[in-house]
């Protein structure tokens, strides 16, 4: 199958057939990789979660991975952000580089302070892929649960908002009313 | 197909009202809609894919695929926006149009909002007009759209409304926490706050169900539809009298004109993408202020070889919407009590009269807040990320108020909607092009809003405080667009007659928020849907029975 080569296209065919290609490829590619997810690789994943985790750290609540945010970009990259692939490759691949050229080992191997040094450096040198990561990680984190991240509404209970939300509090005096 | 009286091209805020009057005067109508048609089953409320959040999409049209515009940005360099993008200036596409899902916020303009130019005189370098028609030729119609639409509100806590015959049909909602933290702060700075006019059931109403005061409000369909659109109110009554038939998903193509120059209907493509002809003997075009530009660009003849009603190039100039700008509060007690829509208390005491401005606006508290829309409103010196940032969440999202409102926005001539000699949308259509800025002047009122906003925050005993008064470079439209094909007595400076008809052609029509000569300082829905209202019933009133002849 086609697909199976995803790793075997160069970059520049990949992106060539996905803007020719359109969904069928998609579709192709997500049943290809044979990890554990969608887009990403598992090494790329994890990548990811070095960075969306010093954007949204664990403290008394869940992380951004934690809450499912990678989950979410990664089912984005197949959806809406499909135009933003090239960044993600791209701008992980570099972060990773980052990592073992200051730290000499991948960034997946690096300690969260280390991590933190990295996320610190991508703001300052790659700021247009740090917003990226900084954006699809907070609408991951606070946006829906429907979507992959949230997990089970948990940054609305960390707000103090009811989840599930309280249905049907109408709050009318039908004594009032003009009626009709 | 079967010859009409009348298409009418757009089935939003004005298109659904002119549709309904129409057809219960006993004209046959063909209502086009480019859009679907979406029900209260349809609410989806996803924070991340409404009308007011777009990172994943429009929930109500246009799609990102195949409907491209062009912005060109101040340096004059063009560039393709898509409808989720802040500068495609998306308002919706569906039946109902913006009122499926907008805020609802339901003002009338004040009675000097038809007159600025005489009021002020006109900034230099701007196109500042008064409106051929007054507040008190719009008056009753304002009252019909707040009984037939259905307005909840109570304006008895100020002074300077224009003057009203009855009250509004429904009772304010009852207030929410924020209400009673501003209105007091409001009184002693001397103000008059308000419950703000909402097209929103706040009893059962129309025989519908009051609201239920969920979070998914502003950006949403309502699920128990208690929000007052065209799609639940005047569009259903419509259809019930057998003579208007609604097509949705058909994008009209042109406005096709006989050889004496008259329109004898428009060609569209239906849901197959099939080009059709629906004959008429009048058109009505209600695209809202970027599209209807638009259709009359692309509807090129003969006769009219730079686009319909376009002979003294007026169509498409005199793009406006809002500015807006305000403040936001941050308190050491909590502010937000989780209970929709939000906005509830509004002032309209800086609308006119400040020495030095050209107008002023309304300003009101804004809708309830959704944890997304928090990220990037914490106060300022915030971190924009890690743990800083995910205390400073916790800290602040439901201790925020935020306050602010629509600038009155001066109009130019060089503000304004083209089609691109390119671009072409899934239809093989020319797209808008914008090109041009906002009035300078536009920016000082906002400045001096954003203050005032301040002022009231701080009253009410905001901690910190951060004001929010931009001066982007670029077009302002988006929801409330409005200008593009300006209603004036002469047809060398304006598009359409005071009663909505194109100077060049005597049954084609425009109604819609682009016959708005100046936009005021409110959000616009209720007076586009006054003027459809009034519009509709001048057209009736001249109806001869086989054609329109004025």
């Amino acid at each position: 199958m086609q697909t199976r080569n995803k790793a075997a296209l160069t970059r520049r065919q990949f992106v060539a057939a996905g803007v020719l290609g359109g969904a069928a490829l998609a579709v192709g590619c997500k049943a290809g990789n044979q990890g554990n997810w969608d887009f990403f690789t598992d090494a790329q994943a994890l990548d990811l979660t070095a960075l969306c985790d010093q954007i949204i750290p664990a403290d008394g609540f869940p992380s951004a991975s934690q809450a499912g945010v990678i989950t979410y970009i990664d089912r984005q990259l197949f959806r809406h952000y499909r135009r933003h692939r090239d960044a993600y490759r791209d701008g992980l691949e570099q972060a990773d580089a980052l990592s073992r050229k200051s730290f000499a080992k991948a960034l997946a191997d690096a300690t969260p302070l280390e991590h933190l040094a990295i996320v610190s450096a991508v703001e300052k040198q790659n700021p247009t892929f740090f917003d990226l990561v900084r954006r699809h990680t907070m609408e991951g984190y606070y946006g829906s649960p429907r979507h992959g991240g949230n997990r089970d509404g948990v940054s609305w209970r960390m707000l103090g908002l009811a989840e599930p939300p309280v249905r049907g509090r109408a709050q009318y005096d039908l004594r009032k009313g003009a009626a009709s | 197909m079967k010859r009409v009286n009348a298409v009418v091209v757009g089935a939003g805020a004005a298109g659904g009202i002119v549709a309904k009057q129409l057809a219960t005067a006993g004209l046959s109508v063909a209502l086009i809609e480019r859009g679907k048609w979406y029900t209260a089953n349809d609410c989806r409320k996803d924070d991340l894919r409404n009308q007011r959040v777009t990172v994943l999409g429009n929930a109500f049209g246009p799609d990102d695929e195949g409907n491209p515009r062009v912005a060109v940005d101040a340096r004059g360099v063009p560039s393709i926006v898509l409808p989720s993008e802040g500068q495609y200036q998306n308002d919706a596409a569906c039946v109902g149009g913006g009122t499926l899902s907008y805020g609802a916020q339901a003002w009338r303009y004040m009675p000097q909002d038809f007159r600025m130019r005489s009021t002020y005189g006109a900034p230099q370098g701007s196109s500042l007009e008064d409106w051929p028609i007054s507040y008190d030729d719009l008056e009753p119609f304002y009252d019909q759209a707040e009984y037939e639409i259905g307005i909840s509100g109570d304006y008895s806590g100020t002074p300077f409304h224009g003057p009203r015959k009855r009250d509004l049909p429904m009772p304010p909602l009852v207030p929410n926490r924020e209400f009673g933290i501003l209105e007091s702060a409001a009184k002693r700075l001397g103000l008059h706050p308000f419950h703000l006019p909402m097209a929103r059931n706040s009893v059962p109403y129309n025989g519908r169900g009051p609201c239920m005061r969920c979070r998914w409000c502003c950006g949403f369909a309502c699920e128990v539809d208690a929000k007052n659109g065209s799609q639940n109110t005047v569009i259903p009554v419509a259809l019930k009298t057998g003579n208007c038939d609604l097509r949705t998903e058909c994008m009209v193509k042109e406005i096709l004109l006989d050889d004496r120059g008259r329109a004898h209907g428009v060609s569209y493509f239906d849901a197959d993408r099939h080009l059709q002809q629906q004959l008429s003997d009048i058109v009505v075009v209600s695209g809202c202020a970027t599209e209807s530009a638009r259709l009359l660009l692309n509807s090129k003849s003969r006769l009219f070889p730079a686009g319909l009603g376009n002979r003294y190039d007026q169509v498409g100039r005199h793009l406006q919407g809002h500015h807006y700008t305000g403040a936001s509060g941050y308190f050491d007690f909590d502010t937000y009590d989780d209970v929709g829509p939000g906005a509830s208390i509004a002032i309209i005491d800086y609308n006119h009269g400040t020495p030095g401005l050209c107008g002023g606006g309304m300003l009101a508290n804004e809708f309830i807040r959704l944890p997304i829309h928090m990220v990037n409103g914490l106060p300022p010196g915030t971190p924009k990320w890690g743990l800083g940032h995910k205390q400073a969440m916790r800290d602040w999202h439901k201790r925020t108020i935020v306050v602010f409102g629509p600038t009155q926005q001066i109009p130019t001539a060089s503000a304004r909607v083209t089609v691109d000699p390119s671009v072409k949308d899934k239809w093989g259509l020319p797209v808008v092009r914008f090109e041009g800025n906002v009035h300078p002047h536009t920016f000082d009122i906002g400045q001096v809003q954003a203050k005032r906003a301040e002022a009231w925050l701080k009253e009410a005993g905001a901690i910190h405080t951060s004001i929010s008064a931009g001066r982007p470079d670029t077009v302002s439209a988006g929801q409330h667009q409005a200008g593009t094909c300006r209603m004036g007595n002469d047809p060398q400076g304006s598009v359409v007659n005071k009663v909505c008809q194109l100077h060049d052609v005597d049954n084609v029509f425009v109604i819609d928020s682009s016959v708005h000569v100046t936009n005021g300082g409110f959000n616009p829905a209720l007076t586009i849907m006054a003027v459809a209202f009034y519009a509709s019933g001048e057209l009736v009133r001249n109806w001869k029975g086989t054609g329109y002849r004025s």
